[in-house]
C-alpha cells in the first residue's frame, strides 16, 4: 500500500537529473542511512537512464511504501520500447547492446533489496525496485 | 547547458564538479579536458569529485575515458575526494574504475602527480633534516 | 477470609472495587501519618531482609521514608487509584526507585518487593481485627499497593531495556575503533565475531575516518577475528576495494596460520591485497613505501 507517489516522466537528459533529485529527496524523508540513499539514488539513475537510452523514454514513479515491519521506498521505471529479448543476458554483468559499461541492470539489481522486472519483446519494460529502511 | 569549470594551477588542471551533471555536461567535460590539455600543455589532470553525492555507470566511465584520453595526451589524471557512501556503492555495483588513480584529498593528489612526474611544478619539500619521526625511522 | 471480601466487593462495587474510596483514602493517610516511625521501621527491615547487606541501612530507611511520605500524601490528596492526578508525584518517586534499582543491579524481585513489603508493615499496624469494614479498606489498600508495585516492574524493565540498548550500541562502538598508528596511516583491530551488521559499520567507520584524518593507508589488524568464512572475507575485501576507490591503501594483517589455511581451502582471492602476519610487519611494511615518505615529509612541514 502506499502512501503518496510522484512521477516524472523521462524524455530528456534532464529528467534523468529530475528522477535522481527525486529519488534523493524521498530518500531523506524516509530516513534512509547515508549509504541506502546513496545505493538507492544509483540505481535510480541507471535504470531511469535506461528507460530513456533503450526505453525510448517513459516515466518514473517514486512512492513511499510500507509492510508489517518497515517503511521503504518503492520505485517504477516505465517504457514503451522493444523490450528485452533475452533477460538473463540482460542481467549479466559486463553485458550490454548501448555501448555502455553493462553494469546497469545487474549493478542496479545489487543495489536494491526487491527487484522485478516485467518485459517482452515489443512490449515496452516494466522495472521495480524496492530499499527497506533498516 | 551548464559547464564544468577547469582551472589551470602550474602544469596542473583541476576540475571541481559542482553540480549534478547531467551525461552531456560529463560528456562536454570530457572534451574541454582534452582541449585544455593540448593548448596548456599540462601534465597532470585533478578532477575533485567530493561535492558528487553519487557516481554512476556513466559519470564512473566518463572519468575512465578522461584518463584513457589524458593519458595519451601525456597527462596523468587522479581522481580525488570520493565520498565513502558512494565507494560502498561502486563497489556494490561493481565498478572498481580501473586505470583511474584516486587520492583522498586535491593535496594528496597533488603529491601523488609530483611524485609521478618530479619534474612538475609543484611545491614539494622532502628535505629529511625537518621530517618527523616518522619519515625518519622510514628506512 | 480476606480473599472472599474481595471477591465479594468485586461483584457488588464493579470497576469501582480496585479504587480506594474517598473514606478509605483518607483513612490509609491517616494512618501512614500516625504510625509513620513503626511502618517505615517495620518496611526497612522486611526490604532490608531481602537485600541482604547490598544497600546501607541509613540509606534504606531514608528511601522508604521517602517512599512512605509519597504514598501518604498521594492518598492524603484524594489519589483513589495509581493513575490518578493526585498520584502524579508518586509515580516520579516509584519510576525513579525502580531506575536507581535497575542501575544498581538489583533483581525485578527486589525491586518489587521494596513496595510489597508495605502491605505487610500496615498489616502489622492494623493488628488483629474482625472488623469487615477495616478488612474491606486493606484489600482496596492492598490493590492499590499492587498497582504500585506492577508499575514498578514496568518502570524497571523499561530502563533495563534502555540499558541494555545503550549497552548494545556502546559495545559496537567499542568493538569497533578506528585508531590513529602513525601519521598518515590508521588501523582497525577487528576483535570478535564479524556479522554483517557489525561488518557494515567498520567498513563505513574505516572510510570516514580515512577521510576525516586524510590518511592514505589503513590496516585492518585480524588477530582478534576467530574465524573467517567466505562472508567475513567478502566484507573485508569489499572495504579494501572501496577504499582504494577513495585513493587510500589497505593492508590486511594478524592471519593466523589457522585462518590462511581456511582461507586458501575456501579459494577466496585476496589478489593484489597486501597481507602480512602482524601488525608491526604491517606497519613496517608502509613505513617503506615510496608515496608513504612523501606524505610524512609534507605533513612536518606544515
Amino acid at each position: 500500500m502506499s502512501e503518496e507517489s510522484r512521477q516524472v516522466p523521462v524524455a530528456s537528459d534532464q529528467d534523468v537529473v529530475r528522477v535522481r533529485q527525486l529519488v534523493r529527496t524521498v530518500s531523506v524523508e524516509a530516513k534512509l542511512s547515508l549509504v541506502d540513499q546513496t545505493k538507492l539514488v544509483t540505481a535510480a539513475s541507471e535504470l531511469a537512464r535506461n528507460t530513456l537510452v533503450y526505453g525510448g523514454g517513459g516515466y518514473v514513479e517514486v512512492s513511499r511504501v510500507r509492510n508489517e515491519i518497515r517503511a521503504g521506498i518503492r520505485i517504477v521505471f516505465a517504457d514503451q520500447g522493444p523490450g528485452i529479448v533475452d533477460l538473463d543476458l540482460a542481467l549479466t554483468d559486463g553485458y550490454t547492446t548501448g555501448g555502455g559499461l553493462g553494469l546497469g541492470l545487474s549493478g542496479a539489481r545489487r543495489l536494491v533489496d526487491e527487484f522485478v522486472i516485467e518485459t517482452a519483446p515489443g512490449e515496452g519494460t516494466t522495472i521495480t525496485v524496492t530499499k527497506w529502511c533498516r | 547547458m551548464e559547464r564544468v569549470p577547469v582551472l589551470k594551477i602550474g602544469d596542473i588542471l583541476l576540475v571541481s564538479i559542482q553540480i549534478d551533471m547531467e551525461d552531456q555536461v560529463a560528456l562536454q567535460l570530457q572534451e574541454d579536458l582534452a582541449d585544455r590539455i593540448v593548448t596548456t600543455g599540462c601534465h597532470g589532470v585533478i578532477i575533485d569529485i567530493s561535492a558528487l553525492d553519487i557516481v554512476d555507470s556513466f559519470v564512473g566511465r566518463t572519468l575512465a575515458t578522461i584518463a584513457s584520453v589524458s593519458r595519451v595526451l601525456d597527462a596523468e589524471t587522479v581522481v580525488v575526494g570520493m565520498r565513502p557512501a558512494v565507494a560502498i556503492t561502486l563497489v556494490e555495483l561493481g565498478l572498481s574504475l580501473p586505470g583511474i588513480r584516486t587520492a583522498l584529498n586535491v593535496e594528496l593528489g597533488i603529491e601523488m602527480l609530483a611524485l609521478s612526474r618530479p619534474h612538475l611544478d609543484v611545491e614539494f619539500d622532502d628535505d629529511e633534516d625537518e621530517a618527523d619521526s616518522a619519515a625518519v625511522l622510514a628506512p | 477470609m480476606v480473599k472472599s471480601a474481595r471477591c465479594g466487593q468485586v461483584v457488588w462495587l464493579g470497576e469501582a472495587a480496585v479504587a480506594l474510596s474517598p473514606d478509605e483514602s483518607g483513612r490509609f493517610s491517616d494512618l501512614l501519618k500516625e504510625h509513620a516511625d513503626g511502618l517505615v521501621a517495620r518496611w526497612a527491615e522486611l526490604v532490608g531482609a531481602g537485600l541482604q547487606g547490598r544497600m546501607s541501612r541509613p540509606e534504606l530507611e531514608r528511601q522508604t521514608r521517602d517512599l512512605q511520605k509519597g504514598f501518604q500524601q498521594a492518598l492524603a490528596a484524594g489519589a483513589r487509584d495509581l493513575k490518578d492526578e493526585e498520584a502524579a508525584e508518586l509515580r516520579a518517586q516509584l519510576s525513579e526507585l525502580s531506575s536507581h534499582r535497575a542501575r544498581q543491579g538489583f533483581s525485578a524481585n527486589e525491586t518489587a518487593i521494596s513496595v510489597f513489603a508495605l502491605k505487610d508493615a500496615v498489616l502489622d499496624v492494623l493488628g488483629d481485627t474482625d472488623d469487615i469494614n477495616t478488612l474491606r479498606a486493606f484489600v482496596s489498600f492492598s490493590a492499590f499497593i499492587d498497582r504500585a508495585a506492577l508499575f514498578t516492574f514496568d518502570s524497571y524493565v523499561r530502563v533495563r531495556e534502555s540499558l541494555i540498548a545503550d549497552q548494545t550500541e556502546q559495545l559496537l562502538e567499542l568493538s569497533t575503533p578506528v585508531v590513529k598508528l602513525w601519521d598518515g596511516v590508521v588501523a582497525v583491530p577487528l576483535v570478535g565475531t564479524l556479522d554483517s551488521a557489525r561488518a557494515q559499520v567498520v567498513m563505513e567507520r574505516l572510510l570516514q575516518t580515512l577521510v576525516d584524518t586524510g590518511s592514505p593507508y589503513a590496516i585492518i589488524d585480524i588477530t582478534g577475528v576467530p574465524a573467517v568464512d567466505t562472508q567475513v572475507a567478502q566484507h573485508i575485501l569489499k572495504t579494501v576495494v572501496a577504499a582504494r576507490l577513495m585513493g587510500a591503501d589497505c593492508i590486511i594483517s594478524g592471519i593466523r596460520p589457522q585462518i590462511a589455511q581456511t582461507i586458501v581451502a575456501l579459494g577466496i582471492e585476496f589478489g593484489d591485497i597486501a597481507t602480512k602476519a602482524s601488525l608491526a610487519d604491517a606497519l613496517r611494511y608502509v613505513l617503506g613505501q615510496k608515496s608513504y615518505k612523501v606524505v610524512a615529509a609534507k605533513r612536518t612541514e606544515r
